[in-house]
């Protein structure tokens, strides 16, 4: 294979069979007029310069690379290192992505923003860069997860943003994509859709791995500054699979650097009880959901499946499209981490490192210390630390309840 | 020559316009869609347009959205709906309004083989672009199937090029960008679209999305070949979910949707 074509996708937005437009024809010119602009700002330097600047003074990058000394000693293996992407501002990796889009949507002379959430993070972060630039803000979200992460909520509001219930289908992350795309479909002419994962038609895909590849660059000067080398592998939880792609896209070329994804999965291996869309006897198969061709869960009839994980914003039954390519490729592991393993992982990364993750990245932390194990003492392991869990408290206490923690 | 191009053919030939009503399949049971398509049939549809139930509806309303939900609690897929539309042994042409996901998942190939021994002489993909469509229009066109695609107002020419070179059997102008559903009044966006296809295209234009009433659809019969009415009808379906004499009532409803 093409060295190329294992990192950059066709000019429709394809990676293998993977990727494209599945939308309507409506939404099809303004997606056209949406990849135009990006293109002219991806290869313009004040528009570079611009979001780099913001990244740095007002999310506060770089964010540090950390090396995680006890949890190291308790896997008694590979030295662990934290990309702590939960230091940025808003406490996720979430608001790197909505840095650029929001300044490409000012460049296109939009001045009404909508966006979709599912933990909240990615809505906070929409919030909080609208609230930055003066912009009007319609946040969507699934009535189940605005019960999950009422914290969040709140924050939205207090940013100025409009937050929309939606209470169609399993009211999670899924429904308000859908919510989100009907907004755009309607608005279309002075509405952009900051969409929030590398999922969706083409260009969103490219744009928000690009915008997240900052993570990714990072950690490879920070790692080589430290340890003088390359890591051994790298480790991050898929959702969508913005972080992960962020981190491993610009190690892809590294080839002895092995990469892990860990997907939800949940409670068990039945569909609707987890999201791990590459559990194939799970239910997930290659198919067209909200824009995009990528491993979706779903029946024998092509209806999509209900899915469930503690982490709402894991709780999706489609992948980013590169994720899928990298999948069949074999260039990126896909594994996957249940409520319980990432529950565990939660409490172990808080007592170990003062480190409260969020229950996303805590799902990269169970896994990571299973691999840590299997590896040698002087190998390094680099764990994408997405989030922090303050927005996770309640859920984690109600979890636990009645256990020793 | 597709039943759908002779059905137009038909039409212009008497100096008359079409009319296309949509009904979600399933909704409220297969039963009642089986006789409700031959009760549209005689109300005098030029064609009908036959939703299949998706889980995801993002290019739909809420009355379309609710019909989907209702169908899906029943337990049946694509076979069934062909088999219904086959029970119903009808004249007027069917075409499938569907996501691509489940087609995928059937099978275009194996639903190109299967549709038009049923019944089913097209297909409408909500989400298909012309682009992604290269596969699924060789295996429908291999079964001479139409692929019928929407063009709104939003189209640069460019666009309404490329659909026009790759749709056959009837052109769907969507009278605004929007998902589905009734509006108070129609935009006069939908007349100059159907201006701007017809320099494009010899296919007929049929417009959709807000008509549900008799003054809408006259107002359409001037400008285009036909119009169809979908959300409308589904409200007066799910109005009437339980009657004995739905099948009847929505016929009646329909037929007092065309003009004088």
């Amino acid at each position: 294979m093409n060295k190329a074509n294992t990192t950059q996708p066709d000019e429709r937005g394809h990676w293998g069979q993977y990727g494209g437009r599945f939308v309507p024809e409506t939404l099809m010119a303004p997606l056209e007029e949406l990849s135009a602009a990006y293109d002219a700002a991806r290869a313009d330097e004040g528009f570079q310069s611009e979001f780099a600047a913001l990244l740095r003074d007002f999310s506060g990058r770089p964010t540090p690379l950390f090396y995680a000394a006890r949890l190291t000693e308790r896997a008694q293996g590979a030295r662990i290192y934290l990309k702590r992407e939960d230091l940025s501002h808003t406490g996720s990796h979430k608001i790197n992505n909505a840095l650029g889009q929001v300044l490409l949507a000012r460049r296109m002379g939009k001045g009404r923003i909508i966006a979709e959430t599912g933990a909240g993070q990615h809505g906070v972060a929409t919030a909080t860069v609208c609230a930055l630039f003066g912009l009007e803000c319609v946040v969507y979200m699934g009535a189940e997860d605005m019960r999950r992460q009422e914290l969040n909520v709140f924050r939205m509001r207090l940013l100025g943003a409009e937050v929309r219930s939606v209470e169609a289908g399993a009211r999670t992350l899924k429904d308000a994509i859908n919510e989100a795309l009907r907004d755009w479909v309607t608005n279309v002419a002075d509405t952009y859709y900051l969409l929030g994962s590398a999922l969706g038609p083409a260009p969103y895909p490219l744009m928000v791995r690009d915008f997240q590849s900052v993570i990714g660059r990072e950690a490879r000067a920070q790692i080589l500054e430290c340890e003088g080398r390359l890591p051994d592998a790298l480790i991050a939880c898929v959702g969508g699979g913005s972080n992960s792609i962020g981190l491993f896209h610009p190690f892809l070329q590294d080839e002895g650097v092995r990469m892990i994804g860990v997907e939800a999965g949940g409670s068990g291996n039945q569909l609707g009880q987890h999201a791990a869309r590459f559990n194939q006897a799970g239910g997930g198969q290659p198919g067209v959901l909200q824009g995009t061709m990528s491993y979706v869960l779903q029946d024998e009839r092509g209806q999509i499946a209900a899915t469930h994980s503690i982490s709402a914003g894991l709780d999706y039954p489609s992948i980013g499209p590169e994720h899928a390519f990298l999948h069949d490729t074999g260039r990126v592991e896909y594994v996957s981490a249940t409520d319980a393993e990432a529950l565990e992982a939660f409490q172990t990364l808080s007592e170990l490192e003062g480190i409260i993750p969020a229950l996303e990245s805590s799902h990269a932390v169970a896994h990571a210390l299973t691999v840590a194990r299997e590896m040698k003492r002087d190998e390094l392991l680099i764990i994408n630390l997405s989030g922090r869990g303050d927005k996770d408290v309640s859920t984690v206490a109600e979890a636990i309840k009645g256990k020793d923690v | 020559m597709s039943r759908i191009a002779r059905a137009f053919e038909l039409l212009q030939s008497e100096g008359r316009r079409g009319f296309i009503p949509f009904i979600t399949a399933g909704d409220p049971d297969l039963e009642t869609t089986r006789a409700l398509l031959l009760e549209l049939q005689s109300a005098g549809a030029t064609v009908i347009e036959l939703g299949v139930p998706f889980s995801d509806p993002m290019a739909d309303g809420p009355v379309i959205q609710r019909a989907s939900e209702r169908a899906l609690k029943h337990d049946f897929g694509i076979a069934e709906i062909l088999s219904i539309v086959r029970e119903a042994r009808l004249d007027v042409p069917v075409v499938l309004f569907s996501y691509y996901n489940p087609l995928l998942r059937y099978g275009i190939e194996r639903l190109s083989r299967e549709a038009r021994s049923s019944g089913v002489d097209g297909v409408l993909v909500t989400d298909l672009s012309p682009e992604e469509a290269a596969d699924a229009s060789a295996s429908l066109r291999a079964e001479e199937l139409d692929l019928i695609f929407l063009v709104p107002p939003t189209s640069t020419l460019a666009r309404l090029k490329m659909v026009a070179a790759r749709a056959s059997g009837f052109i769907y102008a969507v009278s605004r960008a929007g998902v589905t559903g009734a509006r108070e009044s129609m935009s006069t966006d939908a007349e100059r679209l159907v201006a701007r296809v017809r320099e494009v295209s010899a296919l007929p234009v049929a417009v959709g999305f807000g008509i549900s009433n008799a003054a809408q659809v006259a107002d359409v019969w001037r400008y285009a070949d036909a119009a169809v009415v979908g959300s409308a009808l589904v409200a007066e379906i799910e109005r009437l979910a339980g009657a004995s004499d739905i099948v009847s009532r929505v016929g009646e409803f329909a037929r007092g949707l065309l003009p004088e």
